[in-house]
């Protein structure tokens, strides 16, 4: 039998239209109403390019003014005190606080979104799954002032209890001790960012999940898996680059959160090794809680944190793209 | 390894909804059985009961017997996932795994199984992608993924996917509707070479292909749109096409109806 070579043998050419029309009709600037719309859309594009180019060179121009008086360095100064003669600030803690922090959000929620996520594809009964999604839909809907005002009045006091406990069995680590004060520390802004990102992440994953065509689930089930088996073979592959994207747009939201980092946390500007000690600043929280009071070279100087905050949020979009685009001719989108 | 399916007063039903009345019959391990008739009769339903498909769509319920040689699937305490490692099944379209290599993808039922030594698995799906003769097209790609494939490919790698667990009786629900003719050609040979190790029901609309391959012929219809499907007659496949005992089958298979 010899069918390897019959099958790639090329089909007749089927008669293309000439170029020429082609290109006009693909153009479509014939008609009135195209050649509008085609001016309407292109302008937006342009406009919303400009937009970002002059805020980019205000920002940038502004943090340049300060960064150049900073007589400390301003990425690994442990200080924040931009009224000083000369004025001295470094962004170390904020970046360290930040990334720290989410990281912590992430580790929590992510795991927790994605089995959220399963379990109203593929577990829950169905008349259950409108109503739970109904109900974390409303928790992306809170906002996060009111996650902030929470946070320092419900979750601090019982994080007590909590740290003890970690400081008891997981002490022995060095991150985990705690010296007995009070509950605002990087671990805190974890916790709460974890709540404040899990719907945004079980929302997203749960759309890719429930996109997964019947005739993978289908393959996997005729093969004889479990619905356990069905869900690594078939529903978690496919939806991998949905969950890292759900996860980026969640780590977005905790990497810029603002008011809720600031009501949990008592700052100061030194790296703790523990999660549990009070302390630490985040570059969000850090700019809500000093703009207010700042002169205009202090809110330069807290510009330039915002423009490391942007970097840090591209550098991490970047890596995200990568890693989806390192497995593409694997995704789902072939099937 | 070829096992007899022997099913008796079998109705299925969507809901409140019953989409196959009363169907008994019997398949001969080693022939190749196929099922025809016009579209919404049931057949495709039917044949999800063999393997236990049926009861995945929401609603869906089977009332009824279903014996592989002696064993009841439908039996109280039998695990419907045992059932579907014994009784393997091909899909309309194809559906390879599209995040898995095309190794990986052949490799999948057999990891399910348990733990195989590489070297293990490596015999058993080099012997599998020979089994459905794609062995010579995918040998040097077997890291790639398979949705790289052909549609033709991707079904015969569907197929190699199957027979890799040694079932006892492949399913193929119209197999080659989504394929061009030679691809169709490639795998029609295949189910005749497949034949000599497994028992294969096929569900097709090609009433060529039926003749072509299948030893026996079952020909479904439905009242009306809204009945249940009905078995109307099984019998030799040479004796459906050529002198069939039903006035409905010859009306069927001449192009009067359906």
């Amino acid at each position: 039998m010899d069918i390897s070579t019959k099958s790639t043998q090329a089909p007749p050419p089927i008669p293309q239209p000439k170029v020429t029309e082609q290109k006009r009709a693909a153009r479509g600037a014939t008609r009135p109403g195209d050649r509008i719309f085609l001016g309407l859309s292109r302008g937006s594009g342009i406009l919303l390019l400009a937009v970002m180019a002059a805020i980019a060179a205000f920002l940038a121009y502004r943090a340049s003014l300060a960064i150049s008086k900073d007589e400390g360095n301003f990425l690994t100064t442990f200080e924040w005190n931009t009224g000083a003669v000369p004025p001295v600030f470094g962004i170390a803690v904020l970046a360290f606080g930040t990334i720290v922090s989410s990281i912590i959000a992430m580790v929590i929620a992510v795991p927790i979104a994605v089995a959220i996520a399963l379990f109203l594809t593929h577990y829950a009964p169905r008349r259950l799954r409108g109503p739970i999604a109904y109900v974390i839909d409303l928790l992306a809907a809170v906002p996060s002032i009111v996650y902030g005002l929470w946070g320092a009045m419900i979750l601090v006091p019982y994080l007590t209890g909590l740290f003890g406990w970690l400081d008891a069995y997981l002490g022995w680590t060095g991150i985990f001790s705690w010296e007995g004060g009070a509950p605002r520390s990087m671990l805190t802004v974890g916790i709460l960012l974890a709540i404040m990102i899990l719907p945004i992440i079980t929302n997203v994953s749960r759309e890719v999940f429930r996109q997964v065509p019947q005739m993978h689930e289908e393959a996997a089930l005729a093969l004889g898996a479990t619905r356990w088996e069905v869900i690594r073979m078939a529903v978690l592959p496919f939806g991998r680059s949905g969950v890292i994207s759900a996860s980026m747009l969640g780590l977005g939201r905790a990497l810029g959160e603002t008011m809720a980092v600031a009501t949990v946390l008592s700052p100061d500007f030194l790296i703790h090794g523990s999660l549990l000690d009070p302390g630490g600043g985040t570059f969000a929280q850090n700019i809500a809680s000093k703009f207010s009071e700042a002169t205009e070279f202090g809110r330069d100087a807290l510009i330039a944190s915002g423009l490391v905050l942007f970097v840090i949020t591209l550098l991490v979009n970047g890596a995200a793209r990568a890693i989806i685009a390192r497995r593409k001719e694997y995704s789902g989108a072939n099937a | 390894m070829a096992k007899r399916i022997d099913v008796s007063g079998l109705t299925a039903y969507y809901g409140s909804h019953k989409a196959i009345e009363d169907i008994s019959m019997t398949v001969e391990p080693r022939s190749v059985t196929a099922f025809i008739g016009p579209s919404g009769c049931g057949k495709s339903t039917f044949l999800r009961t063999l393997n236990r498909m049926h009861e995945v769509t929401p609603g869906g319920r089977v009332e009824g017997k279903v014996m592989l040689d002696d064993e009841d699937l439908y039996g109280a305490g039998i695990d419907p996932v045992s059932v579907r490692r014994e009784v393997g099944m091909v899909f309309q379209r194809p559906n390879p795994f599209p995040t898995m290599s095309i190794f990986d993808n052949v490799a999948a039922g057999l990891r399910l199984n348990g733990n195989y030594k590489k070297s293990e698995l490596q015999d058993v799906v080099e012997k599998s992608l020979k089994g459905a003769n794609l062995w010579n097209e995918v040998k040097d790609r077997l890291n790639k993924p398979g949705s790289g494939l052909s549609g033709g490919q991707q079904q015969r790698l569907c197929i190699a996917r199957a027979i890799a667990v040694e079932p006892n009786v492949l399913l193929m629900d119209e197999p080659c509707s989504a394929l061009d003719p030679i691809s169709t050609l490639a795998i029609e040979d295949l189910i005749g070479e497949l034949k000599e190790r497994f028992t294969i029901v096929i569900v097709t609309h090609n009433m060529q292909q039926a003749a072509r391959v299948s030893d026996r012929t079952a020909f479904f219809n439905l009242a009306a749109v809204g009945q249940p499907g009905k078995l109307i007659e099984i019998d030799d496949t040479e004796r459906i096409f050529s002198n069939p005992s039903v006035q409905a089958t010859e009306d069927y298979i001449s192009g009067r109806f359906g």
